[in-house]
């Protein structure tokens, strides 16, 4: 038992199957993309409990009980109208995945969360194009987007912040 | 009276020039649009060939060779086939055969070139490469399907292997590539370079490597077939719907008309997906078997392994120059990789015969036989890294003879080929010189570097240069007698905006609003559209539209069309709909379109050189202490003809760009020597871009049409790569004053 999109839902897996392949091939919700299924191109980022999450990288078990948005429930959001207006994508297979992880990132960095390009840790930095691209280094495009992307996220970070969900502490 | 030569104007960057218009009226060519699947992708509905849902579907999962050269001994499936869920394991031992793949391509049946290899998957006990695939598991669940396949056991009796690029290179085993005709140039010689190169007053003489590449595009090839009788529909990811249409009907031995392949969105191919590989037929073989839809969405590993990439190269640069550094010697000479099962040379020198003036040049190509993968195409192959030797040794000589680089390639601007001595149809770099250097502020530079800090501050330049080809495409046009307008062609969204971009074409050729036009894609029931490669797609397509909106205009005149009336107002008068068609898809029709081609093709050549260019400007930083290469500022200025959408050619250009620089900094396809395996086959240890590898990228156009091309569109695509190389090692000589000439450019080769 699981929350998709707000929906409660029962699923009845094998232990080996993972949350992304639950998604896609159990649930239909195929925006969700398998691009390596190793954790290193972030296309199937999801947000589970508002964090973003490799969803190839995590059994659908151990979301038991936790709350799963996926591209097909973010929406409308303000993010996917500026993908469009910069030109942040080209095949679109990569773009579900930067926009959770944009959405995940924004909420991080409201949380006080610094990166490895953050000059002072004890104070929360701007998000500027800097640190936007240091936090969304885990999310590849191949079409070579990212400057679209990258403006896309300055354009909308600020409605962005205010949408975030309060975070709660990463369960032990 | 004096006359003084006036400089060439320099036309403003498209993006920073609004065109006038009114909102809902034209014209529409060359506005920044948003492109119009972007909705679909960025809420997850676009659908892509795995995401197809079909009643019983069956997942397949490849068992794979983990040797270069053998023949298979024994193949035990008993565990596999005992596993739940798993219907069938195909082999060699129990698959019927397909057909052989054409012995001999034609020109005039352009699908029979598309086959990636010519091995006779799970028809033969040979195997050619590692990673080739032996066996198939059939399983209910993609999970048994995968674990099954682990449970496979063959058995091989190994043979002699060639894999090592270098070593056969280096033992003399490459041949000399035969120049065909209508091909891109691969040999070729004028003068006598040699003993000008002897008698030249400076001369740079540089060798040069590239490793090999993979497209690693973002979605892994994936294929869903279901058949029905003697009838096979295949949702696959493939950036030629119709030839990979008539290659599946010639492999199964089932009419085309019996074939049917859907692909309205693929995720990103640059060349991985223009030839059918073993996922393709597989997929469609095991449907048939086990009469099952089956789906087979390749794991990254298998991408990596089943489909080939691009060559490695081995590079010599020889340019020879007179005392005022005009070039009287170009020889280019470079070494290549095939397979004894497919692959082929790559036009590494063919920009070499072009790009600069020299009463002599010379130009080879040589290929070694290696047993891997067949390479293939990939984003501007043969440019992208010959242009990185060309363009670097032109930024030596430069040094050698203290001339700002753009001042030398100023000097060389040649005013016919050097090679052919053909003249240019269209041919813009001093204005790209001009525009990308005022830009980037290109003479405000301190040659020789700056240090900042522990970093070292260099600036590069580089040309970019990739050629103009043309290809039929085949529409409909229908014009309704509401004013809206529907263009049907074959062809698939791979990220260039294609849908987008022909919307526009059609409004201005029909003089209505982009919104009234619809295009249907994505689908082997519609007109046959080119593949995608080449960069030849939106020419291709744009030159049926004009035809086919003139056709259309011609049969609405014979409406009685009243004076001042518009098309649709006619239609609205009269009462009816109007539909046109542009090519044939099938029959007399098809051949004398394929006769056509070839004819129109050799005689363009022969009349005239036509090229997309462009100019690279970069900043690096070199970390003095480590020799890790940042690149922290671009600028490219770029002649791509006409530009049809300024927002989605801006975007491809930087693709291109951002590609250039996997390739000069972290791309390397790493294969064991003596085994023939892939040590790098996943994207945790193939290091594509990131986001924090990307500066911003500053692109201008010239947006100035070639008088010889559909709509003067000399396509987009590709340029963006070439140079990229070149650019960056440029400015790393600049910075550190070391002239790298291996890729890419890795801390041990940069640093002190």
């Amino acid at each position: 038992m699981l929350v998709v999109n707000d929906a409660p839902t029962t699923l009845d897996l094998e232990p080996r199957v993972s949350l992304l392949d639950a998604l896609r091939e159990h649930l239909h919700l195929t925006g969700t993309k398998k691009g390596c299924n190793q954790g290193a191109c972030g296309a199937c980022t999801v947000l589970v409990d508002g964090r973003r999450v490799l969803a190839c990288l995590t059994l659908a078990m151990q979301v038991e009980g936790r709350e799963v948005t996926t591209i097909e429930g973010v929406g409308p959001h303000p993010l996917q109208a500026a993908f469009v207006r910069r030109d942040g994508l080209q095949c679109g297979y990569c773009t579900p995945g930067q926009i959770c992880s944009a959405i995940g990132m924004v909420a991080e960095h409201r949380h006080g969360a610094a990166s490895v390009v953050t000059d002072d840790v004890t104070t929360t930095p701007d998000l500027t194009p800097e640190e936007i691209r240091e936090r969304m280094s885990g999310n590849l495009c191949r079409c070579g987007a990212y400057n679209g992307i990258v403006e896309a996220i300055v354009d909308t970070a600020p409605a962005m912040a205010e949408m975030a969900p309060a975070l709660t502490p990463v369960p032990a | 009276m004096t006359t003084t030569t006036p400089a060439p104007a320099i036309r403003p960057a498209a993006p920073s020039r609004p065109r006038p218009h009114a909102p809902e009226s034209g014209p529409w060519v060359g506005r920044p649009v948003d492109r119009r699947d972007g909705p679909t992708k960025t809420t997850g509905t676009a659908t892509f060939s795995a995401e197809y849902q079909l009643p019983d579907l069956a997942h397949g999962w490849l068992v794979h060779a983990p040797i270069a050269r053998a023949r298979i001994t024994a193949i035990d499936d008993a565990a596999a086939r005992a596993h739940p869920g798993v219907l069938t394991v195909l082999s060699h031992l129990n698959t019927p055969r397909l057909k052989p793949s054409p012995a001999r391509p034609s020109l005039l049946d352009m699908s029979t070139m598309v086959g990636g290899t010519r091995v006779d998957y799970l028809g033969t006990d040979e195997v050619f490469f590692d990673g080739q695939p032996v066996a198939v598991v059939v399983a209910e669940s993609l999970e048994a399907a995968q674990y099954a396949a682990s449970l496979v056991q063959v058995d091989y009796a190994p043979l002699p292997a060639t894999i090592d690029f270098a070593a056969a290179a280096a033992a003399g085993r490459a041949t000399p590539v035969k120049q065909s005709l209508g091909m891109p140039t691969l040999v070729g010689s004028v003068g006598d370079a040699d003993a000008a190169l002897g008698r030249a007053a400076h001369v740079v003489d540089l060798h040069f490597t590239t490793p090999g590449h993979n497209h690693n595009a973002l979605e892994p090839h994936a294929t869903t077939a279901v058949w029905d009788g003697d009838r096979v529909t295949v949702w696959d990811a493939t950036q030629g719907i119709d030839w990979f249409r008539k290659h599946l009907a010639l492999r199964f031995d089932v009419p085309v008309e019996s074939v049917r392949v859907i692909a309205p969105f693929v995720g990103g191919g640059f060349g991985g997906k223009g030839s059918v590989w073993a996922g393709t037929l597989l997929t469609v073989l095991a449907a048939r078997v086990t009469g099952r839809p089956v789906r087979m969405a390749l794991s990254r590993e298998a991408v990596n392994r089943v489909v080939g990439g691009r060559t490695p190269t081995r590079q010599r640069v020889a340019l020879g120059a007179d005392a005022d550094g005009r070039l009287t010697s170009v020889i280019h000479e470079a070494v290549l990789r095939n397979s004894p099962v497919g692959g082929g040379p790559e036009q590494v020198v063919g920009a070499s015969g072009d790009l600069y003036a020299s009463p002599h040049v010379r130009l080879v190509t040589s290929m070694v036989t290696l047993d891997l993968v067949p390479n293939t195409f990939m984003r501007a192959p043969g440019e992208s890294t010959g242009s990185f030797g060309l363009e670097s040794a032109v930024d030596q000589l430069a040094h050698d003879l203290g001339v700002d680089p753009l001042e030398l390639r100023l000097r060389n601007e040649p005013e016919t080929s050097a090679l052919h001595h053909r003249a240019f149809s269209h041919r813009r770099i001093r204005e790209l010189l001009h525009v990308g250097a005022e830009a980037f502020g290109w003479a405000d530079r301190t040659p020789g570097g700056r240090r900042d800090g522990s970093q070292l501050v260099g600036h590069g330049l580089a040309l970019a240069y990739h050629p103009a080809w043309e290809f039929p495409a085949n529409v409909t046009l229908l014009l309704r007698r509401d004013g809206t307008a529907l263009l049907r062609c074959g062809f698939q969204e791979m990220g260039m905006g294609t849908a987008t971009v022909q919307a526009q074409v059609v409004a201005d050729a029909l003089g209505i609003p982009f919104d009234a036009v619809h295009v249907d894609y994505g689908d082997s029931d519609l007109p046959i559209a080119p593949n995608a490669g080449g960069s030849t797609q939106s020419a291709s397509i744009a030159a049926a539209v004009l035809r086919s909106a003139a056709k259309l205009r011609r049969a609405v005149s014979q409406l009685h069309q009243r004076p001042g009336e518009s098309l649709a107002q006619t239609l609205t008068r009269v009462g009816r709909d109007v539909e046109v068609s542009v090519g044939s898809d099938v029959g007399v029709g098809a051949a004398a379109t394929s006769v056509r081609f070839i004819a129109t093709t050799l005689l363009n050549q022969r009349r005239w050189v036509r090229a997309a260019s462009g100019a690279h400007f970069c900043e690096v930083r070199v970390d003095a202490d480590t020799g890790e290469v940042r690149v922290t500022r671009w600028v490219g200025a770029f002649d791509i003809g006409t530009v049809l959408n300024a927002k989605t050619a801006a975007s491809q250009l930087r693709g291109g760009i951002v590609m250039g620089l996997g390739l000069a900094l972290t791309e390397e396809t790493v294969v064991d020597g003596r085994t023939g395996r892939i040590m790098n086959a996943g994207l945790a240890e193939y290091h594509v871009p990131t986001h924090a590898d990307v500066p911003h990228i500053d692109i201008h156009l010239l947006d100035d049409p070639d008088p010889t091309m559909p709509l003067g569109v000399l396509g987009a695509g590709e340029v963006g790569i070439t140079g990229v190389g070149a650019a960056i090692a440029n400015a790393v000589f600049d910075a550190t004053g070391r002239r790298v000439t291996d890729l890419p450019l890795t801390l041990d080769r940069v640093a002190p």
